[in-house]
């Protein structure tokens, strides 16, 4: 009654989202706008931001389509409109080159590589943790495990070149022993365990997290259920638990495979010298040097637009396999 | 047979009732196995804390990395605080990180607010326009060009707006806003506060956990950015840490040989040797992270990760 003008067509709004029996209030665009402004305001800041450094550079994938030479105008951004266009011409020259099929396959080894020998780790810990009866443990566990998420990658393989390298930990041991040591951080032949070892290092601890919360979740009802009917420890592993992480495991290996040519960037650009380029050259790194470093623009451009097309069209594909496997999968059919 | 014939005297009261004993061998593994994992994430890290603080003879007669302390000399600090090219470093990532934190956190905050109640003018297709970022990436060419299009290389700005929003945080912002009852803005509104009031004096103090981890995520990633510095920052002075890190540490750069670092009056001789430098720069990076990370940790259990992957 004595609310200012403003907050009555809110109030009806507010209602009917939370009972829906309200009749929808019809106000003109001219009454929302006057209502809304201050939140539209609010947006404006972030979307101003996303649209110069996120939909800009987006549409500026255009230059996988053109002869593109930044010369061409005043600046950079003038030269997206005059530089020529030459069709396919850029990925023609792609498909055609054998270092980037190379990047593609080492990018695809290195997924199927990490999804047998990363991905069931963060699980493994997560199912063991669990059963771990004492808080104390379990909190001082998680607090450690979860730390070197929060760690560049620079200090990651830093770290991993200081225990393991040349002149590391290990080397330094083992020559005051009298042993050679092997070579780890250099070595293109072992650099599918080092990096996958790397980034179990770094995030296996904190890819547990989903997987404690959907074991809090599991009704202790069904461990008691099934103990009395005589399953031991293993059989209600099998059956509980296990099923108890289904969605999120299923979920979690959509994700992945739909990023199976997103293997991370810094990583192997890091480790790009020290173990060659033949080993470490993934789609990413292709991207940087042929784009960047080399500066053929179109090229590198039309090299990272062919890994986003196929990365969606990946991500749609998985989602389509879940739902076929009765699982909810990232979106729902519509 | 069964565990129950026998009698138990220190039964962990923890364990439910109906659940067996654990086997001697299954403790004893589970045990190991958490040692273990728990040493190799803090044994590096001990040893990287205990070289930095030794001194040229410590390190010498260890063979390089030292494994048990015997002394706490900090010159390694000393050199790497009192000017040179670290110290710029460390200062760059400073400005960068708090300056980024603060801007990203307005911009998310107001737009996850904005974004809070359904219904309101726009908010489908604006919803959209942030998911979408999910989907489109820029890719690093594009990005690059527009980056220096804008005047922005060599200028600390280009380590910060290009990364300055995360969609992700938004939208683990805006699901706990909308989780608060409407009944309070509705009686703040009653009372004529307006949104950014509504949002200042009642929103923001309901939520200071979850800003508190969105906070945290922004300033690691300012902290850690590495390859923006790469693509954008030529300048010396202008580096941030982990350039530093990775010059000295990775490219094996000596740290003597880079900058003013070493070459300080008044420590004449005694100058540090380069790898209590070296370790010195890796706790450096280390410790930003180290400090903030327990006020956090216990904020980001469930809650924060769960509704974010709901959306």
């Amino acid at each position: 009654m004595s609310a200012p003008p403003v907050a009555e067509p809110r109030t009806a709004v507010t209602a009917k989202k939370k009972a829906k029996a309200v009749p929808r209030q019809q106000l003109s665009f001219g009454q929302r706008l006057r209502r809304d402004w201050p939140l539209l305001l609010m947006c404006v800041p972030a979307m101003v931001l996303l649209l110069v450094f996120h939909y800009v550079p987006a549409l500026g994938n255009v230059i996988a389509f053109q002869d593109y030479n930044p010369f061409v105008g005043d600046d950079p951004l003038e030269a997206f409109l005059y530089s020529e266009w030459i069709g396919f011409g850029n990925f023609e020259y792609l498909f055609k080159t054998q270092a980037f099929w190379d990047s593609v396959i080492t990018t695809l080894s290195i997924t199927a590589f990490q999804l047998l020998f990363y991905f069931p780790i963060p699980i493994a810990l997560a199912v063991l943790l669990n059963s771990i009866l004492s808080p104390k443990i379990r909190a001082l566990v998680q607090s450690v495990v979860y730390l070197p998420h929060f760690f560049s990658w620079v200090l990651v393989v830093s770290l991993f070149q200081m225990m393991l390298g040349g002149a590391g930990l290990l080397a330094q041991t083992l020559r005051q022993a009298g042993y050679t040591p092997p070579e780890i951080m250099t070595n293109p032949d072992t650099f599918m365990f080092l990096i996958t070892s790397q980034a179990v290092w770094k995030d296996a601890g904190w890819g547990m997290i989903v997987f404690l919360a959907a074991l809090a979740a599991i009704d202790p009802a069904l461990y008691e259920a099934s103990a009395a009917d005589g399953a031991g420890r293993w059989r209600r592993m099998w059956h509980i638990t296990l099923p108890g992480l289904r969605s999120v495991i299923v979920l979690l290996l959509i994700l992945r495979l739909g990023d199976a040519l997103n293997v991370g960037f810094e990583q192997f650009v890091l480790q790009r010298e020290m173990v060659g380029r033949e080993a470490a050259e993934v789609v990413d790194t292709y991207v940087y040097y042929q784009g960047i470093a080399v500066q053929q623009w179109g090229v590198g451009a039309a090299a990272g637009l062919f890994k986003a097309v196929v990365g969606i069209l990946l991500i749609v594909g998985a989602n389509k396999m879940a739902h076929r496997f009765g699982e909810q999968g990232i979106y729902s059919k519509s | 047979m069964s565990a129950d014939t026998t009698v138990r005297p220190r039964r962990n009261t923890l364990r439910p009732v109906w659940e067996e004993q654990p086997s001697l061998l299954g403790q004893f593994g589970k045990g190991t196995i958490l040692t273990v994992v728990v040493a190799v994430v803090l044994v590096p890290l001990w040893v990287v804390v205990v070289t930095s603080l030794s001194s040229e003879k410590t390190i010498n007669s260890a063979g390089g990395y030292v494994f048990i302390p015997r002394e706490f000399n900090p010159s390694a600090y000393v050199v790497i605080f009192s000017g040179g090219q670290i110290t710029d470093a460390i200062l760059v990532s400073t400005i960068v990180t708090v300056a980024g934190t603060a801007l990203s956190l307005v911009v998310t905050v107001l737009a996850a607010y904005g974004l809070s109640r359904p219904g309101t003018l726009g908010h489908k297709p604006i919803l959209f326009y942030f998911l979408l970022t999910f989907l489109i990436y820029p890719g690093m060419i594009p990005s690059y060009l527009v980056v220096t299009g804008l005047g922005l290389k060599d200028n600390l700005l280009s380590l910060i707006l290009p990364t300055a929003i995360s969609a992700f945080n938004l939208v683990v912002l805006r699901a706990f806003f909308m989780s608060i009852p409407g009944e309070l803005y509705d009686s703040a509104r009653m009372d004529g506060a307006g949104e950014l009031r509504i949002l200042t004096r009642i929103v923001l103090p309901l939520s200071k956990a979850v800003t508190a981890v969105v906070g945290l995520f922004y300033a690691v990633g300012y902290w850690n950015a590495f390859f923006n510095a790469i693509l954008y920052i030529d300048r010396n002075d202008l580096q941030p840490v982990q350039r530093v890190l990775q010059q000295f540490i990775l490219a094996g750069q000596s740290p003597s040989t880079s900058g003013a670092a070493v070459a300080i009056p008044g420590l004449g001789s005694s100058v540090p040797p380069s790898l209590a430098i070296k370790m010195a720069v890796v706790v450096v990076t280390i410790v930003p992270a180290l400090i903030i990370y327990p006020f956090v940790q216990r904020h980001f259990t469930k809650g924060v990760i769960i509704g974010a992957v709901k959306g």
